[in-house]
């Protein structure tokens, strides 16, 4: 009895538990719109809801059987001025929806960089953008600040006020990049690039993470969204060239590999061509670039030249295990490439296609053994690469 | 033997393929094992292989395949819904520190499996079920357009419905979420036999689909009554129409797109990869054009069922007929024009997704038309609080939360910050239990009578009523708070102590929602055994409007001796106004499809494929797919498939019925 009794209290005990509605209650100018979006939706909305619900149980209770007061009209089954009120009445309120969406989607257009920091303070013109590269790993978050030459897993900071621009990447499969108390989400996604504009308008510590689940260690992708004020993001950022380290294509290459609930990391400098590699998939040594594939295309490709040679295209299709009919045919091995156009080679850099990265370092998997005919694939691999 | 021959044989199917390292699964595996055991058991030692056999599993009548179907979703939810409460106990424990109960690997393959048994195994089985019983008695006709390719439509299901539960104990199901999306799917991320699992299941419960789809359409148009025209048919006739369209129109493309992801994954191909151009945008616009459809194909029958239960029971007409089809058809064809506002977050520009987001504003017109028309059906009526229409009441005031929350999602700007959010997960299950759930409950409990011949037990019903709405509201309204929280769906473990207690009153409502079911369980078992006293002889026992009520509880092979004639959209309210009275002579013999194996026999081909397909033992696909060829070939030499029922077992019938309804009276 007294265990009921103790259930009937959780939900007061939830209401004072103090939750955080991040969602109704942001940080950022942005977030706070979108906010006000749902808060107007909803009433407009409440509107009909209202009425309806109200109506169901009215009807519902004053029509029940042993009410015998209230009248009967069993054929009576068509009113035309009931029909135009039960179609326009929603009709009416759509259309402000409507004209509510079309301004406020493209007034809160992720791709739309900023008008305003606050809704009474325009964008300050003489103070540049913080830029912020995104890229979406498994399972972190890699921000690098080519402004300041660093880079960080798992935390994120920005002085307030000041607008942010997000390029977003990822490096294996759709993750969605989500701040909840900054702006609203957008996906992030391997060979493409998605963009966010932001800005934050109160300092603190606020919670990001992925909101599209992205494989086993989805969970732990979060990392600390930090605004601070403007000392406080210079000395974040001295903190972090003081941290020394360099991300550059081979160490890139290390923290891609899955890893769950990483620690915050930071390196003091970053190769500044990493977030084109990453987005262009070609951080390995011997890699073709998408957009010099995409150049290549629209110049009508290589002729018959070009048609086996897809090595240098390959990315993550059979890393794992291969096709289960058998091999791709042929290679034709030794391509220079932009990266090396004399034909050397990165020597320092060994990543070849490693199957590491994509069964997952160091997590515990099933008991469970794929075939092993990616050794075929790996058999006919040139060697001369790596 | 050599591990050549054994790889030949076996493809990539071995002991480790087996999940003994999960405890959860061998316990599960060796409930389900003695109960199948006891099960299998109980079959042979009372004699009843063959009388299931000839009555039921080769049977073309629509009435057995439609009950079928339904005990199908009737098992089918048992398993999903203890995937839901896996979901839950998870959620609720794994705070401040622990992991929880299920690791990664399993937990992401409950979920996944969860919503694809929901809505393919459990839904739609359960939505077609009731339009195969139904239909065809509404329409006054004898059987579906093609009888064989409906019993061949329910076996590929359950194939399909085979195959999901075969993962469970060889081998895994997939874990990337209910639609697969690429790149995640594909091969170089998912490359164990999860996703070909996914694939497969869907491919043959797919064909079920399409092809019974087709059959009811043909139905539909053609096999009418005389008088019936189209603006005559019930509604639920009209919202079957509708769906059936959206089923041939929206599943080849889910067909399609499996098929791609397939060649991906099998051969090689790039239409979904990263690299070489491959576009996993593409995938998730083509898995929603089917997808957005098919959430209509599932909630339009509930409100065909609706309408019938509100006019039923309020002893009224259906208030605004015509504007309820046309209602329905708006939705029929909006249905394709708003899949974008499933991924508003993947960075379309801002006109695209304006357009997207209103078009699917745009049909919260005709639903909330319906909404009213169902009011005004209320009002000024008599209503009778029998157990559909306590569901009806249940569903108008938990459908309009869910129809403003989807209203809501889809305001691009609302959506970028609600977006996967436990907020979403609330509001599709508001309206997909709010409306398909309690409109399958509704559906069931309305027609219960009419296939076996007596009503379900009210007291048991009513507390599986109230265990559900109960249950659902402790279940699904945590989960909108939590979104406006920003806690985003598919978690496995929480970092914020503060969130715990919401989960936990999910959980009780989880917990509340089992005790629904069991109560529903309860209640066939407990109606059963009191099916004398609640037995119905009139045919008609909630003095009904439409014309599956004009014949006998459960109905003759052949539905009606003659077939009627109709004069009116309540045929059998305007028959019983008029004086109708049953012709007692006269009966000619009927001409009846034949019952065949065939069906079930191709759909176990078919599934023997899919699992060859499956474990890369490629001789059993090869093999399962030349027997499907000789089979389905060999079928068309079949001269055996009609009969006709003597006249005097139709006069014996008909005799039979007069005495009992003599006795009624």
């Amino acid at each position: 009895m007294s265990r009921l009794k103790i259930l009937a209290l959780l939900p007061l005990a939830a209401a004072l538990s103090g939750c955080d509605y991040v969602v109704l209650a942001p940080a950022g100018d942005i977030a706070a719109q979108q906010r006000d979006l749902v808060i107007i939706s909803t009433v407009l909305m409440l509107l009909i809801v209202v009425p309806v619900m109200a109506l169901t149980v009215l009807f519902a209770w004053r029509y029940r059987q042993s009410n015998t007061e209230a009248r009967y009209e069993p054929e009576w089954d068509h009113s035309t001025a009931l029909e135009l009120v039960i179609w326009s009445a929603p009709l009416l309120i759509i259309v402000c929806l409507g004209a509510l969406t079309w301004m406020g989607t493209h007034l809160l257009d992720p791709y739309r960089t900023l008008g305003r920091i606050h809704a009474d303070r325009a964008v300050d013109q003489s103070k540049a953008p913080l830029e912020v590269d995104v890229v979406a790993l498994d399972w972190k978050w890699l921000f690098i600040y080519p402004d300041y030459g660093i880079a960080t897993v798992n935390e994120l900071a920005a002085p307030v006020d000041r607008p942010i621009n997000f390029r977003i990447t990822a490096s294996s499969v759709m993750n969605s990049f989500y701040i909840p108390a900054l702006a609203g989400q957008i996906y992030a996604m391997p060979g493409m690039e998605t963009k966010l504009h932001a800005v934050v308008n109160h300092a603190g510590s606020y919670k990001g993470f992925s909101a599209n689940y992205s494989g086993a260690g989805f969970s732990g992708m979060h990392f600390n969204f930090r605004g601070l004020d403007d000392k406080g993001f210079d000395a974040w950022i001295a903190s972090a060239k003081s941290a020394g380290g360099a991300l550059g294509r081979a160490e890139y290459l290390q923290l891609e590999k899955p890893s769950q609930n990483e620690p915050v990391r930071r390196w003091g400098t970053v190769d500044a061509d990493l977030y084109r590699l990453i987005l262009n998939m070609c951080v390995e040594t011997g890699k073709m670039c998408q957009s010099e594939m995409m150049a290549i295309d629209a110049k009508g490709g290589n002729g018959h030249e070009g048609l086996n040679n897809t090595l240098p295209l390959t990315y993550d299709k059979y890393a794992r295990r291969g096709a289960p009919l058998g091999p791709e045919p042929a290679f034709v091995a030794g391509t220079c490439t932009p990266d090396a156009p004399q034909g050397q080679t990165t020597a320092s850099i060994k990543a070849p296609i490693d199957i590491a990265p994509l069964t997952g370092a160091g997590l515990k998997r099933p008991t469970f053994a794929p075939l092993k005919s990616s050794s075929f694939f790996l058999g006919l691999r040139p060697k001369s690469d790596s | 033997m050599s591990p050549d021959l054994l790889k030949f044989i076996f493809g990539r199917l071995g002991f480790e393929s087996l999940p003994l390292h999960e405890p959860i699964v061998v316990g599960t595996f060796a409930v389900v094992a003695l109960g199948g055991a006891a099960l299998l058991g109980g079959l042979t030692y009372f004699r009843l292989w063959g009388y299931l056999w000839r009555e039921w599993f080769t049977t073309v009548d629509h009435k057995r395949i439609g009950i079928m179907y339904m005990i199908l979703g009737i098992v089918m939810l048992l398993r999903g819904f203890a995937d839901a409460l896996m979901m839950r106990g998870q959620q609720m424990l794994a705070f401040g520190g622990s992991e929880g109960y299920l690791n990664a690997h399993h937990y992401d393959q409950v979920f996944t499996a969860h919503g694809v048994i929901m809505i393919f195994f459990v839904a739609m089985p359960l939505v077609t079920g009731l339009m195969n019983y139904v239909v065809p008695l509404q329409i006054g006709a004898r059987d579906v357009s093609f009888p064989f390719l409906n019993n061949f439509s329910f076996w590929m299901t359950v194939g399909g419905a085979v195959l999901v539960m075969a993962s469970l104990f060889i081998g895994e199901f997939a874990r990337t979420g209910w639609l697969a999306y690429p790149p995640l799917s594909n091969i170089g991320y998912s490359p164990d036999v999860g996703v070909d699992y996914y694939i497969w299941a869907l491919q043959v419960a797919g064909v079920g689909t399409t092809l019974s789809g087709i059959n009811l359409i043909c139905t539909i148009v053609k096999l009418r009554c005389p008088g019936m025209t189209m603006m005559k048919m019930p509604v639920f006739t009209w919202t079957s129409l509708c769906t059936n369209v959206l089923i041939v129109a929206s599943f080849p493309v889910l067909t399609v797109v499996l098929a791609l992801l397939s060649l991906d994954r099998y051969v090689g191909t790039n239409f979904f990869t990263n690299d070489f151009g491959g576009s996993p945008m593409m995938y998730v616009n083509l898995i929603w054009i089917w997808g957005h459809p098919e959430v209509y194909i599932l909630v339009l029958p509930a409100f065909g069922i609706f309408s019938e239960v509100t006019s039923t029971f309020s002893g009224k007409r259906l208030f605004g007929y015509t504007s309820m089809v046309y209602a329905t058809v708006v939705i029929t064809i909006l249905s394709y024009l708003v899949w974008l506002h499933h991924f508003f977050t993947m960075g379309s520009g801002a006109s695209v997704n304006s357009f997207f987001g209103i078009t699917t504003m745009i049909i919260s017109i005709p639903t909330g038309a319906k909404m009213f028309n169902w009011l005004f059906t209320m009002y000024r009526g008599r209503i009778r609080y029998e157990l559909p229409m306590m569901w009806t009441i249940a569903f108008m005031l938990t459908f309009v939360i869910g129809g403003m929350t989807g209203v809501l999602l889809a305001v691009p700007p609302a959506d970028f910050v609600l977006h996967n959010s436990l907020f979403l997960i609330a509001h599709f299950h508001n309206v997909i239990i709010g409306g398909v759930v309690f409109g399958a409950f509704a559906g069931i409990s309305y027609w219960f009578p009419k296939a076996f011949g007596f009503k379900l037990d009210p007291f048991w019903g009513k507390m599986s009523f109230w265990f559900w709405v109960t249950g659902f509201y402790l279940a699904f309204m945590p989960l909108y708070v939590l979104g406006l929280m920003g806690v985003t769906r598919r978690l496995r473990v929480f970092d914020d102590p503060s969130l715990q207690i919401w989960f936990v009153i999910a959980a009780i409502g989880a917990f509340l929602v089992l005790l629904g079911i069991l109560s529903m369980l309860m209640q066939f078992a407990v109606s059963f055994l009191r099916r004398e006293q609640l037995k119905d002889v009139t045919g008609d026992p909630w003095d009904a409007r439409t014309l599956e009520w004009a014949t006998s509880s459960p109905p003759p092979d052949y539905n009606f001796a003659f077939t009627p004639v109709v004069h009116d959209n309540d045929a059998w309210w305007d028959m019983k106004r008029r004086g109708y009275q049953r012709p007692l002579t006269g009966f000619k013999p009927i001409h009846m499809p034949s019952s065949t194996g065939t069906g079930i026999i191709l759909a176990g081909l078919a599934t023997a494929m899919g699992f060859g397909l499956i474990w890369y033992m490629w001789w059993l696909a090869a093999l399962s797919f030349a027997g499907l060829l000789v089979v389905g070939i060999g079928h068309t030499f079949n001269y055996h498939r009609d009969f006709d029922i003597p006249a005097e077992d139709v006069i014996r019938t008909e005799d039979a019925r007069t005495k009992l309804l003599a006795g009624a009276k």
